[in-house]
């Protein structure tokens, strides 16, 4: 039900996430952070199953770590999404599989950023832009009209407010703050949350 | 009682000693001879064939020259059949880091992993160690060129050049005069294993036959290659440092009856 969004750029990629917790029919909380940071040039945004997420969130995290402490260097973004995908694929195999949609997002001084979709099924794809959730469905044609190659982080978060506006506008479910989170080659940086106050300016 | 600490693997001596890994070590020193040299531009590995039978089917090409991957090579040293399934272990850990990760284990993560098991055949009883040294020669995006040894006590190191086998000793301190601070290119590094072959496996000349030789290097659009040397490139190394041999003993002949003449003059 909650979304989240990933737009790549020529050096970063931006994440921004829906801050609501709900519960059947209720909201129990506006300020849940559902982008999380692995490392100092790792993200990765979950939604989905609410248990889910955080526990296999913390699974891959956590690995991603211990493979960091092991060998003194850390995974490269493509390799953590895959790394990622193989065990989401893995635990879909089995009766207790994860209901987790992912945005893996990254950036490596040698590779440059990457974004990596990954849905429930486990089906991965490089990307530049890609969204989950209900209000993903919106953002697909504000990302054509406005995303291209060399875009930039200020250009970049424009379209994110554009995405947020019109959930609001036209989602029959009430998502009022997003949390953005971008990572690049000086690591990674909270910017500020879109409002549906301050999408009125 | 004089074989109470070496019969089995895992029991300490009083002295603090492991017998049967030390008794592993000593096989491996009567095994052919390996040769790695890291240069700066590609790494090469050169081995000794021993089993030169002409019986023998030679469409079997490498012997103890193995590929790992894309990206590693290794050559062993000592009890062929165990080395055969070392081998195994290696690209199977190789395969399995690919499918986890979806790119080329790195360089040292496959040593260690393997030295893992060689150490737990150390520990655990009722079992022989492996009687294998291993060298390895890989790139990896983290650290680029490296050579590696590992030896059955499931220790292993880093290295510029080093060897293992028969007459290792000699052999690097051969390496040790021959190398110095500044790196070398591969090139260089051929002519030099092929000396340093030449000084220490006990045969009074080179063949082609005798020898194996492999290189590692990385091409422009970032793709390891992986070569073999065919017979006659091999010898085509010989040839030239035997005709330099050939020049330097010319040379140091010269110089002698030179010495000899001037002497006579004197007196």
């Amino acid at each position: 039900m909650e979304t989240i969004i990933g737009i790549k750029g020529k050096d970063f990629v931006m994440l921004a996430a829906d801050s609501t917790h709900p519960h059947s029919i209720m909201v129990l909380k506006d300020d849940e952070n559902k982008i999380h940071k692995i490392s100092d040039s790792l993200l990765i945004a979950a939604t989905g199953d609410q248990g889910d997420t955080v526990q296999f969130v913390e699974y891959i995290s956590k690995n991603i770590l211990l493979y960091k402490m092991r060998n003194g260097y850390e995974l490269g973004p493509k390799a953590a999404a895959y790394f990622t995908r193989k065990n989401l694929a893995d635990y879909l195999r089995t009766r207790y599989a994860y209901q987790v949609w992912l945005l893996v997002a990254g950036y490596d001084k040698k590779e440059g950023p990457q974004l990596t979709f990954i849905d429930y099924l486990a089906n991965t794809l490089s990307v530049n832009h890609g969204a989950h959730g209900y209000g993903g469905m919106f953002c697909g044609s504000i990302f054509d009209q406005y995303h291209y190659e060399n875009i930039t982080q200020d250009e970049a978060y424009e379209v994110m407010r554009k995405c947020a506006r019109e959930i609001q506008k036209r989602l029959i479910i009430s998502q009022q703050k997003f949390h953005v989170t971008v990572v690049d080659a000086n690591g990674v940086r909270r910017l500020d949350d879109i409002t549906a106050e301050n999408l009125k300016n | 009682m004089a074989r109470r600490y070496d019969s089995r693997t895992t029991i300490f001596s009083p002295e603090g000693r492991l017998y049967q890994v030390e008794y592993a070590m000593e096989a491996i020193s009567h095994a052919g001879t390996c040769l790695g040299i890291l240069a700066k531009d590609g790494i090469l590995l050169a081995a000794e064939r021993r089993n030169i039978n002409k019986l023998l089917d030679n469409s079997i090409f490498a012997e103890k020259i193995y590929r790992l991957n894309e990206d590693m090579v290794c050559s062993v040293a000592g009890i062929t059949s165990d080395a055969n399934v070392l081998t195994n272990e290696l690209r199977l850990i190789a395969q399995r880091y690919q499918l986890q990760y979806d790119e080329p284990i790195p360089v040292e993560q496959l040593v260690s992993s393997l030295c893992d098991l060689k150490q737990a055949y150390t520990q655990y009883g009722g079992k022989r160690p492996f009687g294998v040294s291993i060298l390895y020669m890989g790139w990896d995006k983290h650290y680029g060129y490296q050579l590696y040894q590992s030896d059955p006590s499931g220790n292993y190191s880093g290295w510029k050049a080093t060897c293992i086998g028969n007459n290792a000793a000699a052999a690097i301190s051969v390496l040790k005069q021959e190398l110095n601070e500044t790196p070398i290119s591969l090139a260089e590094a051929e002519d030099m294993a092929i000396k340093v072959l030449s000084k220490t496996l006990d045969m009074t000349k080179l063949t082609s036959e005798k020898i194996e030789m492999s290189t590692l290097t990385r091409t422009e659009e970032g793709e390891t290659k992986i070569k073999i040397l065919s017979n006659p490139e091999v010898d085509k190394l010989i040839a030239n440092y035997e005709k330099i041999q050939a020049e330097e003993e010319a040379a140091k002949k010269e110089k002698l009856a030179q010495q000899q003449a001037q002497q006579q003059q004197k007196s």
